[in-house]
């Protein structure tokens, strides 16, 4: 059965074309021309928008906004998103990072979607037609969403203050084992002040692992100190099992993993 | 439903064709156009194998829709050979003995040539990343990365 492509100029068009039954926004293709090549005929057509602010970065004053269609590979070779460049090279090979876009990373299921793991630890703000959300409540409300991404929003943490980690078996490009970014503050004298810790494949989509945050607060980044944290990062966790790993697997080398990663 | 029309460039030549909606750029290449060297492979942006260059970016051809190529460059393994000759990285893959079935070499090609379009002299490192999105399930990794090794070596010797 074809598929019919529509094409409209602005996103308000796009969005009105979007509440027919059936339909999905096009972005990269890297998630919905899958499932249609995969057999999905609930999937009648596609809707696209190419207005131009879709495919913008702007960076100012420490604040970002990466509008919905910009790829892995903008974002991996932007001088001023640095700092991301690893959480968007973690995303498939150069080809998929050519077309993988932010707004589709949002909408990755576990075991993909590395990159909305750096976007939660973030507290990013998603903007969508219908107003803006932060990404953890978009996030738990994606699967009834009908309401095209238009950017992504955040504040970028200073040097060195987001680490990303992909656990992945296949090197260098594999689908992850589990994914974690954390996003730390840490006081003159090095106990951390704030700590934001998002991990990716622990559950069917991104979450924060609160405990292990809560645990890291006023505690120094060594051994000893991260240990009540590696103690908790697991709770409330509810991994798949899947051809990459089992749940049982994915949990007990979690807090081995995140332990290097607050190390490192 | 009706046909849409698409028109590209591919491989320098003009090319226009009515397709289906939503018909995939590999499907229309392979079946509607007849270029036959972009393989269908997993369909799911896995393994690489229908690896193009789109306007100088590499792209799976399997997850493009025909239609959003409109007005593109397209370039495919099909017109690397200039004048009956084989491009260096054909050659080189041929010398290395990088192609054992041959059903991922066209997607390696592509995304070497991108590799070395942008970085001549690249090393191993650069060269393994720039194949991590190809699989080759003979498991013939090392003679490819020689190959696109050799060929850089061989573009250098040329160019100086």
């Amino acid at each position: 059965m074809a598929l019919a492509l529509q094409t409209f100029s602005t996103v308000k068009d796009a969005s009105a074309a979007l509440k027919s039954a059936g339909t999905l926004y096009l972005g990269g293709g890297t998630l919905v021309v899958r499932a249609t090549n995969e057999g999905d005929v609930s999937i009648s057509g596609f809707i696209r928008s190419t207005e131009p602010s879709l495919s913008a970065i702007t960076v100012s004053g420490g604040k970002v906004r990466i509008g919905a269609s910009v790829t892995m590979a903008a974002i991996a070779r932007h001088p001023d998103l640095a700092l991301l460049a690893p959480a968007a090279r973690a995303v498939g090979g150069p080809a998929i990072r050519n077309m993988a876009t932010i707004g589709g990373n949002l909408f990755a299921p576990a075991p993909y979607g590395d990159f909305a793991v750096a976007l939660l630890a973030l507290d990013a703000i998603v903007s969508t037609g219908d107003g803006d959300l932060p990404v953890e409540a978009f996030l738990a409300g994606r699967d009834n969403s009908r309401a095209i991404v238009t950017s992504v929003g955040f504040t970028l943490p200073k040097d060195g203050g987001l680490r990303f980690l992909k656990v992945s078996r296949v090197k260098p490009k594999g689908i992850s084992v589990l994914s974690i970014t954390a996003v730390l503050e840490q006081a003159p004298d090095g106990t951390v002040s704030s700590s934001r810790i998002a991990l990716g494949c622990m559950a069917d989509r991104p979450m924060r692992a609160r405990a292990a945050e809560n645990a890291l607060l006023g505690r120094k980044l060594t051994r000893d100190g991260i240990a009540p944290a590696l103690a908790v990062v697991g709770d409330g966790t509810s991994p798949p099992t899947d051809p990459i790993a089992s749940a049982w697997y994915r949990n007990e080398v979690l807090p081995v993993h995140f332990g290097r990663l607050l190390l490192g | 439903m009706a046909k849409v029309p698409v028109q590209f460039t591919l491989n320098g030549s003009e090319k226009a064709e009515f397709i289906d909606s939503g018909t995939t750029l590999l499907h229309a290449l392979r079946d509607k156009i007849g270029d036959t060297s972009p393989k269908g492979g997993c369909h799911q942006g896995t393994c690489g194998a229908c690896s193009i260059i789109i306007d100088g970016e590499l792209r799976l051809s399997c997850l493009t829709l025909a239609e959003t190529c409109n007005g593109a460059d397209v370039r495919t393994t099909a017109g690397l050979s200039e004048g009956g000759g084989l491009h260096p990285l054909q050659r080189a893959f041929l010398d290395a003995f990088a192609t054992q079935c041959g059903f991922c070499t066209p997607g390696m090609i592509m995304a070497a040539k991108v590799l070395l379009d942008h970085t001549p002299n690249p090393s191993r490192e650069e060269v393994v990343e720039a194949l991590s999105g190809n699989i080759c399930r003979c498991t013939g990794y090392e003679p490819i990365i020689q190959a696109v090794l050799t060929a850089a070596r061989s573009n250098s010797q040329n160019v100086a």
